[in-house]
Parts: C-alpha cells; sequence; structure tokens
C-alpha cells in the first residue's frame, strides 16, 4: 500500500450506464424494425446501416474535431441513427440518410453540445428537415410490394383526409400499411415501449398522455380515436421520442403536461393543417417548451418553506 | 400516509451473525481531541502523566461539545497535532498503555436527581450519537421545546455495516431500559424504535419486549437507503415533517441512535464513559469480516491486522458505510467514537464521468425531492439564486444521486460544493 484513493463519497455506484440506457433503447426498437424488414423488404437493413453508420461517423469526427472526447461508446448515436432510419421511407435514397445524420448529430446534437444539451430530438428535427426539403421523403410504398419504383401508395392518414377505403384496425397494428420504416408497427412498438417502461428506462406518463389526449380528441372531434392512435407517427413519438431524456421535461407532472401538449398539436395539425400528419412537429414544438414547462413543473421539497417567505 | 422510499441497495451485512469479538488493548492508543461535532476539547494531561481507563483526558468550556476520556491506563507519551479526515486540526493525546486496565476512582455511576443533573451526566459520559455524525448527546436530550416522541434509529440502512444490529442483538435489555430512562428523565410519552424490515429477528425479539409496554413502538422501515436519516426517520415514523431551518425537536421529536440510548444506560450504572467503539470491519480486503469491540485510539492498522486484512493490497480505506462513509486518508489513523465501520477494498474503480443525460433518476431517488440534475446545471454557471430555488441547502449528502447516475457524476459532491457558494445568513 502505498497510497490510499480519498473520494467524496459515497464510494459505491449502481452498474446502470448510459450505454446501458441505449442499448435497452436499441432492444426495444427491434421489434417494429424487424417489422419493417418484414413489410418492406431487405432494401431496410442497408438503409439502416447507412443510417447508423453516419450518425457514428459524425459524432467521432465532430468531437474529434472539437477536441472533445469520444463518445460513441455511449451508443447514442446508434440510438440517433436508428430513430432516424425509422422515420425514413423504404424508398429514400442513402444519401437522404447521410443527409438526416449529419442535421441529428452534427447540428442538433453536437452544436448544442453533446449529449443531453441537445434542445430538440435529434431524430425527429432530421425527419423534419428531409420532409420539407425533399418530396421523396413522402414517397411511400404498398407494405409486402417490394418493387420501390412502381407501386406508390398513401400513408392511412392521407387516406383519411381524402376519404379513400381504409386499412382495417388489425391491418394498422400489425403494420401492414404505408408509412415510413419505424411508424407503421404499431404493435412492435407497443412491445418496445412496454419493455423499456418495464426496464423503468422510460416513464409512461408522456406516451400515455400523449396518445390519450390525441385519442380523446379526436373522438370528441366526432373522428374514429382507434384509427387516429394507430395510423401515422403516434406510437413510434410517443413512446420513443416524447420519452427522449434531454429534451422533455424530468418530473412526472412536466411529462404530463409534455404529453398533453404533444396530443392537443398532434390533433390540431392533422384536424387542420395542410400535412397529414403532425406527431413530429408536435414533439420538436414541446421540445422547444420544455425548459418552460421545467420551471413550472419542479419537484416539491420536503420541508422547504415557500420562496417568497425565505426572501425576507 | 406515503411513506417516503429510497434506493435498494446490495445489504452485504456479511457479519450480522458474527458475535462482537473484544479487540485486546493495544500498545498504543492515539486519542484526537476532537470525535463529535463541536468544539475540540483541550488535553487536561501532560506528557509523562498516568492516565486510568474512564479518566477524563480533554475538555472545554464551550457548550456544544464532549469531554474526551482514555481507555486504557499506561503513561501519556506525547501530545502531538492531528488533522482528521475532515482536514480539522486539533490536539492528540498519545498514550502507552501499560495493559493493566487499571480503572479510574472517577469510575462511579452518577448522581440523578433531576433532569438538571441526568443532561450533566450525560456530556460527562462523553456521548455523541454513535451512528456516524457525532452530534453530543447532551445537548440533543436539552431541547427548548416540548417532546412528546422519541425515535430510536436502529434503521442502520447502510450496506456492511452491522454494530448497531449486533448491539440490539446482545443487549437488547440495554436497550429497552435506556429508552425508558430517557423518556422519564426527559418527561416523553412515547417511543418508536424504528428498524429497517431486513433485519427481522432484531424486530421480532423488539415486538417481544416491547409486548406489555403501549409507550414504545416498534417500527418497521422499508428496507430502502436512506431510511436512517433523520428526516427521513422521523417522516417514517410519525408523519411529521422538519421544515427548512428547523430542527426535530421542533416538531416535538429526538432521535437518537439504538448503540448511544444502550450505552447511556450503561453508563448510569456503571459510570464507564465512552471509550469503546463497536465497529463492523469489512471490506474485499478484509479475510475475517467480523464485528470488532476496541478501544477508542486504536489504530485502524491493527483492527486491519486483527480482522487478517492484507493491509499492503488496501487501496481504499472508508470509514463508515459505503454511501456517506469517510475516505480514510492514511491506514494509520485511530478508531474514534462515531467509527461504526472500518471498510478496506484492494480495488477501486472509478468511472469517468460523461455527460449529463437528464434521465432524471437523481430526481426520483432524492428522499428530499431534490432535483441534482438542475442543481448540477445552476452550480456550473454559479448561478446562486438559482441554487437557493432548488433548496440545495436541505441535502443531507446521503449520496442517493450520485449513486444511480448512469453518467457517473459526482451529484452529491456538486450539491456540497454548491452549499459553498450561498452565503450565510
Amino acid at each position: 500500500m502505498d497510497k490510499l484513493i480519498v473520494s467524496p463519497s459515497p464510494h459505491d455506484e449502481n452498474y446502470t450506464k448510459t450505454s446501458t440506457i441505449m442499448l435497452n433503447v436499441i432492444i426495444a426498437l427491434l421489434p417494429a424494425w424487424g417489422a419493417a424488414v418484414y413489410f418492406f423488404g431487405m432494401r431496410v437493413i442497408p438503409l439502416t446501416a447507412v443510417c447508423i453508420g453516419s450518425c457514428i461517423f459524425f459524432e467521432y469526427f465532430c468531437r474529434l474535431l472539437m477536441k472533445r472526447s469520444n463518445t460513441i461508446g455511449d451508443l447514442s448515436a446508434v440510438v440517433t441513427g436508428l430513430l432516424l432510419a425509422m422515420n425514413l421511407p423504404v424508398t429514400a435514397p442513402y444519401w437522404m440518410g447521410v443527409i438526416g445524420s449529419f442535421v441529428a448529430i452534427v447540428v442538433v446534437k453536437q452544436l448544442f453540445g453533446g449529449i443531453g444539451q441537445n434542445f430538440a430530438n435529434p431524430a425527429i428535427t432530421a425527419r423534419i428537415v428531409l420532409m420539407v426539403s425533399f418530396p421523396t421523403m413522402s414517397h411511400w410504398i404498398k407494405p409486402l410490394e417490394y418493387d420501390y419504383d412502381a407501386v406508390s401508395s398513401a400513408t392511412p392518414l392521407v387516406l383519411a383526409k381524402s376519404g379513400d377505403s381504409l386499412p382495417s384496425y388489425l391491418d394498422l397494428f400489425i403494420g401492414k400499411t404505408g408509412g415510413c420504416l419505424g411508424e407503421v408497427c404499431a404493435a412492435g412498438l407497443l412491445i418496445g415501449g412496454l419493455y423499456l417502461a418495464f426496464r423503468r428506462i422510460i416513464s409512461l406518463a408522456a406516451p400515455v398522455s400523449f396518445i390519450g389526449s390525441v385519442f380523446l380528441l379526436s373522438w370528441l372531434g366526432g373522428e374514429d380515436p382507434v384509427y387516429q392512435i394507430l395510423a401515422g407517427g403516434l406510437f413510434l413519438g410517443a413512446f420513443f421520442m416524447a420519452t427522449d431524456y434531454a429534451t422533455t421535461p424530468i418530473t412526472t407532472k412536466g411529462k404530463i403536461v409534455f404529453g398533453l401538449g404533444c396530443g392537443i398539436i398532434t390533433f390540431v395539425i392533422r384536424r387542420f393543417g395542410t400535412y397529414p400528419e403532425g406527431v413530429s412537429f408536435s414533439i420538436l414544438l414541446m421540445n422547444v417548451l420544455t425548459p418552460y414547462i421545467e420551471q413550472l413543473t419542479r419537484t416539491k421539497v420536503l420541508g422547504a418553506k415557500e420562496a417568497a417567505k425565505n426572501e425576507g | 400516509m406515503k411513506k417516503l422510499n429510497g434506493i435498494k441497495l446490495k445489504h452485504r451485512k456479511n457479519t450480522e451473525n458474527s458475535a462482537t469479538v473484544q479487540f485486546p488493548v493495544p500498545e498504543t492508543v492515539r486519542i484526537p481531541m476532537s470525535m463529535t461535532m463541536g468544539a475540540p476539547c483541550q488535553p487536561l494531561v501532560k506528557a509523562g502523566d498516568e492516565v486510568r481507563v474512564g479518566q477524563k483526558i480533554g475538555d472545554t468550556d464551550a457548550a456544544f461539545s464532549a469531554p474526551v476520556h482514555s481507555g486504557v491506563s499506561g503513561k501519556v507519551k506525547a501530545i502531538t497535532d492531528y488533522r482528521n479526515a475532515m482536514g480539522v486540526v486539533c490536539k492528540m493525546v498519545e498514550i502507552e498503555c501499560d495493559g493493566l486496565q487499571t480503572v479510574s476512582d472517577d469510575v462511579k455511576p452518577p448522581v440523578v436527581t433531576d433532569k438538571e443533573s441526568f443532561i450533566k451526566a450525560v456530556r460527562e459520559s462523553g456521548a455523541c450519537g454513535l451512528g456516524g455524525a457525532g452530534f453530543p448527546t447532551h445537548i440533543k436530550l436539552n431541547p427548548k421545546n416540548e417532546i412528546d416522541t422519541l425515535i430510536i434509529n436502529a434503521a442502520e440502512c447502510e450496506p456492511y455495516i452491522t454494530a448497531d444490529y449486533r448491539e440490539m442483538m446482545e443487549n437488547p435489555q440495554d436497550i429497552i431500559n435506556g429508552i425508558n430512562m430517557v423518556k422519564s428523565q426527559l418527561g416523553i410519552k412515547t417511543a418508536k424504535l424504528a428498524i429497517e424490515s431486513n433485519k427481522p429477528e432484531a424486530i421480532k425479539n423488539f415486538t417481544e419486549m416491547a409486548d406489555n409496554d403501549d409507550s414504545i413502538d416498534i417500527i418497521t422501515l422499508p428496507s430502502a437507503y436512506p431510511q436512517g436519516a433523520e428526516k427521513v426517520i422521523i417522516y417514517n415514523s410519525t408523519g411529521r415533517i422538519v421544515n427548512e431551518g428547523s430542527l426535530p425537536a421542533d416538531v416535538g421529536v429526538i432521535v437518537m441512535n439504538v448503540s448511544t440510548v444502550a450505552f447511556l444506560y450503561r453508563y448510569m450504572q456503571t459510570g464507564m464513559p465512552l471509550v469503546t467503539r463497536r465497529l463492523t470491519v469489512d471490506g474485499n480486503a478484509v479475510r475475517e469480516p467480523q464485528n470488532v469491540s476496541a478501544v477508542i485510539g486504536t489504530s485502524f492498522r491493527e483492527i486491519l491486522e486483527f480482522c487478517k486484512a492484507d493491509v499492503g493490497s488496501v487501496i481504499k480505506l472508508i470509514a463508515g458505510g459505503p454511501m456517506m462513509g469517510m475516505s480514510v486518508p492514511d491506514i494509520d489513523m485511530p478508531v474514534v467514537k462515531t467509527s461504526n465501520a472500518l471498510l478496506a477494498f484492494d480495488h477501486y474503480d472509478e468511472r469517468q464521468t460523461s455527460g449529463c443525460i437528464r434521465c432524471g433518476r437523481c430526481v426520483r431517488v432524492c428522499p428530499l425531492g431534490l432535483m441534482p440534475a438542475d442543481i448540477d446545471r445552476a452550480y456550473k454557471i454559479k448561478d446562486i439564486e438559482e441554487l437557493k430555488k432548488l433548496k440545495v441547502m436541505l441535502c443531507m449528502n446521503c449520496g442517493s444521486c450520485t449513486y444511480v447516475c448512469p453518467a457517473n457524476r459526482k451529484l452529491a459532491e456538486t450539491n456540497q460544493l454548491a452549499k459553498a457558494l450561498i452565503p450565510r445568513k
């Protein structure tokens, strides 16, 4: 014994690391991703690989350029890449995955300080940037028909807006419908979301209030509520993006407010907006409001006196 | 009433069934003059003086303090300066033991006639909270407010430590007698003995012992750290909330450690002051983990060797539990009144700290409902107003936030640093 190591307490720690959490998110995304491979074919795999690969690449070189520690080991770039891929249509060209990754990792995440510091969800922002920039982003194909050039389709929400014939609840639930890779299979997303909740990685406060408020509002608005919650990116957004740690409030109260806000905005866009889908915009808007929600939904400290009394 | 919860830790109570082993009288003892909260004592002896067991060797005029006694007979070798693990410098009395353990004539049961003489006797015993904080007991037992409930803290919520548990198993009658003594001297109506659910045997024994006594409740606390924290144990046993800036006495409660109350009873019977200490010796570098009763002033090195520790391989030594214990900088430091455990490890993996991912685990586990993640942010930009709003001053440094942080951020430490930024009123 030469020297004893002196450090402040506690001297014990648990073994959940940032990478453990991210790995669990990846696992939770796999059922819905697997469904996408089944419904949209093998092209899903290289498209996902491009997104994940370029996210890792951008994360690595951005940190290198900024002379900061290498953070690819925390797996957050992998999660972002996977989520981004799940927000693309299967027909998206590979270069679009690269551009999306650049927006997500470099612009939204690293320029704001890296993990935990981003003001908005990287994958959502990338999806929106791609959506408003490239018309290809709304080129949807029919599931189980792998000829990517010929058969085009519409997402169920577009169908609902135009009044065309709708897919059945079952098709919507298992994912046999048009849409981006990750959003079609509600069942897979539900399994993944519940897995994360079970592992206590996420709280169900935001997903429940998000999905619940969309259900309630569309029901009150005279639409088919079950259809509204199963169609589009609601489950993907609610379970995997409205639960993002960095860009949503910390307290349960805050998470509920966040979820309600997302639900209301989603409903308003779907009902009155020109876009058929409002989930991404609602999450992005609420991301921006998160610091304010946090200010107003802090925890009550045991035995704390009110601030006003304290000033005097 | 919903009980405050906490985090689930591995209990690692490896020594719960090991009966206390008497540590032999060492050749020399080194007794610091500051072992409790409050003012340090001045030595009452000088080099060359003969001392006996139980003789007072340090005291001070300051009220907020506790005197120091010798646990050995022998000759004072020197008075030196000593820097404790907190960095506080005080005097230290080094005594060469003669091994005879001749008891001082001063050791006789104190005469207690009223509350005033009781409190005086408590001070003379040198007692302080034996759970680790070391608050002078005579101050605690003499509040200005009306007290109706005495809570005996037997949570022992930190991993490894079984020192209080052994007191409960070995001297249960002293505990009950001590509770009754404090109750009658202070005119307190009810006592609550609060034990964590991971000590079923103790709960069973005391429930039987207090069966015919309506004034002693046995309370089972959930096994969730930090049940033994004062505010948590008060809330979970009485539902009362100790407000910011208040003391337990303001809500009519006194909280005493279970070993302290048993010691006080024995002191009143024998007059032998606080000169020995039971401590749990454990950790992966200790080959024979056990509970040891040692004279205060014995060096940690000797205790570790006694427990067959491979002293050469120890790189991390903790006085107290792994959650709130102090890192010991020097293996030759002495056992003090508050040493409830000595944990020695031959490895210590310090993980790299990474960016806060705002997962909110720290907020979820804080027993008081603080928001360490936000305090961390406010501290970084030295926003004192924000830190005040976040009530960082209430943090009791239980360490739960640091424990659960996946990014390995030193949140509890940051809270303490943040406290230092806030000017005192």
